[in-house]
């Protein structure tokens, strides 16, 4: 299979003041990540907040510059590319984020927002471009005469259609999309990921689907991977990781998420135990195991590397089968 | 036995700029004793309008309650006097909020915050006033509550400032919590820890509980009955079983269906698109007459667009506002 991201071991520090003396101190935020994205294919990144999923995002968009590892697409290497270098790529790489308003020109009218980056990269005449505008208007539901209004006017699904209309704008192959439902109501969510699975067939894109939702993630996902402070702990094919998630925090992921079943409410959630340790002092060995119902003594003292593991998905874990 | 709480056609109506209308409409309901009540809803729904209004905190002159009763116990909290309510507030009934910062103090230390309240309401002295906030501490899972006493807000976890405020509102051990969204800003794992805590406090406090949430998930992992409200009003009402075994109300049936939830046997090569809810919640001040949820509504007819259906009983403990109602079982 063709590769149309791929992503080897890219790491983020980020340095914080620290507490009270206001020392500062390195966070990890990604350390070490490593996966690739087939064209047309949906690589869902879950994992709790914290966990490094924006940072994952923002450094294959180039918002953010790894520390290490190399980011490549379509076979040529983005890692370090100039402002300039960038331009061409960006039509080929779009972002969505969760929250549109931070994205979106609030002055702008809607389909201005929609057109700049036609303009911006020099694509068709005027007339060429605003019977574009109007394509992608219908495309993801939003009605011409909307194309006046600020986004203001919008409601926060109508919000994030627009975001998808110009992200499509410039033909990408690959949409960072970081948590594009996390803050819609039940209802639009599944308007909004039917849309972006209908468009993904249409166009032909992947998309790097970054949510905390895994119900959703499952609904949208070929492939998935976890994330657990700064790694990835699992990842793999989505019904491998569902049907049988080989990682315990895989596991306590999904033990934890409550499901709208009362017959079998109780004993059914294993409550997990501890919190996330924080990201400037993670435990050694595997960064899990404070929290892990079966570490032994090689958890606390060494690192698990990603393994293929027994459901076909690799996980890193000593103990995994 | 009377109810805890008697909510009777309770109306909220909200003043903004250029608008007036009812952000909450004809709402009514009960709570009972060591019952747990969850009102579920999208946003803007009026969930914590109906909060704020039992707890007379809404932001007046913004919101005003135009009508209705709030009875609690022999007091209707929607008449009663600022003095009254002070009595009430943080005594018999406990709060809380999305957002533990709400109702903490960023510059004071999380046990003497607890304890200041000990002090006021019940009169406790220093000593004795620390000693119940550490089995409160306790009683909410804080690990090591006897240092954690001391801890400022900012250098705790998001999980545990809500733990300290769950302590807060059952320090005197009301007869009534309300929280709203109280997991909703967690982790899931956070959520999953805070969610027991609730449910052993249910066994061991017995306090009722007044559980808000836009997560029916949660709904159906916490609550004996659930009131659905849409744009203002309750749509149905049931216990939590009957309600998830038979919705009678379209929107429940939409909402329960387009709910993503973890399949075990879903197949990525054969799987459908989510159940949608087509069209999106109509603005409160520009409702269609009749059914407000007519215009997204599959079952709905001519009658629906031109009558507001009652909520109407379909079974015992079941209530429905709908003139045709989802017949068959899920
Ligand atoms: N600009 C930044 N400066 C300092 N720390 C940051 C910055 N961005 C992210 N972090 C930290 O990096 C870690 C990962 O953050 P993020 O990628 O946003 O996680 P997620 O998207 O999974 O919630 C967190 O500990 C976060 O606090
Ligand atoms: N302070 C306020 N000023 C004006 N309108 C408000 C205010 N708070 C809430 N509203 C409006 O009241 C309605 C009900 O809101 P709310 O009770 O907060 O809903 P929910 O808690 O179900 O999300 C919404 O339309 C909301 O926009
Ligand atoms: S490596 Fe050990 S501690 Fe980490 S998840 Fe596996 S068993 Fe648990
Ligand atoms: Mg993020
Ligand atoms: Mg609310």
């Amino acid at each position: 299979m063709s590769t149309l991201l791929d992503v080897s071991n890219i790491s983020k520090r980020f340095t914080v003041p620290r507490g009270m003396s206001g020392r500062p101190s390195t966070v990890h935020a990604v350390d070490d990540v490593s996966f690739s994205i087939a064209p047309g294919e949906t690589l869902g990144l879950v994992g709790e907040s914290g966990c490094g999923k924006s940072t994952v995002g923002k450094m294959i968009v180039r918002l953010l510059e790894p520390d290490e590892g190399q980011i490549r697409l379509d076979g040529e290497d983005i890692t370090h590319a100039s402002h300039r270098a960038m331009r061409p790529l960006r039509r080929k790489m779009q972002m969505i984020f969760q929250d549109p308003n931070g994205s979106l020109d609030p002055r702008q009218r809607s389909g201005d927002i929609v057109e700049e980056p036609l303009i911006v990269h020099g694509l068709g005449g005027s007339a060429e471009r605003k019977a574009k505008v109007a394509d992608l208007f219908a495309r993801v539901g939003l009605r011409p005469d909307q194309m006046t209004n600020v986004p203001s006017k919008f409601s926060g699904g109508q919000r994030q259609r627009l975001a998808i209309a110009r992200a499509l704008a410039l033909n990408p192959s690959l949409i960072v999309a970081d948590e594009p439902v996390s803050a819609l109501d039940v209802s639009i969510q599944a308007q909004v990921v039917n849309l972006m699975s209908d468009i993904q067939k249409e166009y032909g894109l992947a998309y790097l689907f970054i949510a905390h939702d895994l119900g959703i993630v499952q609904h949208i996902s070929d492939r998935v991977a976890v994330m657990y402070l700064g790694r990835i702990v699992e990842i793999g094919d989505t019904a491998a990781v569902y049907r049988r998630p080989s990682h315990p925090y895989t596991r306590t992921l999904m033990e934890a998420v409550p499901r709208p079943d009362p017959a079998r409410r109780h004993g059914r959630i294993k409550v997990p135990r501890g919190e996330v340790p924080s990201p400037l002092d993670p435990p050694p060995g595997c960064t899990f195991h404070p929290r892990c119902p079966i570490a032994t003594d090689i958890c606390r003292a060494e690192r698990p590397a990603l393994r293929r593991v027994a459901s076909g998905a690799e996980a890193a874990c000593h103990h995994a089968e | 036995m009377a109810p805890l709480l008697s909510v009777q056609g309770l109306t909220v109506e909200l003043v903004t700029g250029e608008r007036t209308f009812e952000a909450v409409s004809d709402l009514t309901f009960d709570v009972s004793r060591n019952e747990v009540l969850a009102l579920v809803g999208e946003s803007g729904s009026g969930k914590s309008m109906t909060a704020l209004a039992i707890m007379r905190l809404l932001p007046e002159p913004v919101a005003e309650i135009i009508g209705g009763r709030i009875l609690f116990g022999d007091v209707d909290l929607a008449s009663a006097s600022e003095a009254r309510l002070m009595e009430i507030r943080g005594d018999r009934i406990g709060l809380i909020f999305q957002e533990p910062m709400t109702s903490l103090n960023p510059s004071i230390r999380v046990g003497p915050q607890v304890a200041e309240v000990l002090r006021l309401h019940k009169g406790l002295s220093v000593a004795t006033a620390r000693q119940r906030v550490e089995e409160l501490f306790e009683l909410v899972r804080i690990p090591d509550p006897k240092r954690r006493y001391d801890d400022y807000p900012h250098q705790m976890s998001g999980g545990m400032r809500q733990r300290v405020v769950i302590a807060l509102a059952l320090a005197c051990d009301p007869d009534l919590l309300i929280a709203d969204e109280p997991t909703t800003a967690l982790d899931v794992t956070t959520q999953a820890q805070i969610l027991e805590t609730f449910r052993d406090l249910q066994a061991s406090v017995g306090a009722a509980t007044i559980l808000i949430t836009h997560d029916l998930a949660v709904v159906a992992e916490t609550a004996d009955r659930v009131a659905v409200m849409y744009a203002g009003r309750i749509v149905e009402e049931a216990t939590t079983r009957q309600l998830f075994d038979s919705p009678r109300h379209p929107y429940t049936n939409g909402l329960l269906g387009s709910i993503p939830q973890i399949e075990d046997a879903l197949d990525t090569a054969t799987r459908q698109p989510l159940p949608e809810i087509p069209g999106m919640v109509p603005a409160l001040w520009a409702l269609p007459t009749g059914c407000a949820f007519a215009p997204r509504c599959p079952l709905a007819r001519e009658r629906c667009t031109r009558e507001r259906p009652p909520l109407a009983g379909m079974e015992p403990g079941h209530r429905a506002a709908c003139w045709y109602p989802v017949e068959v079982a899920r």
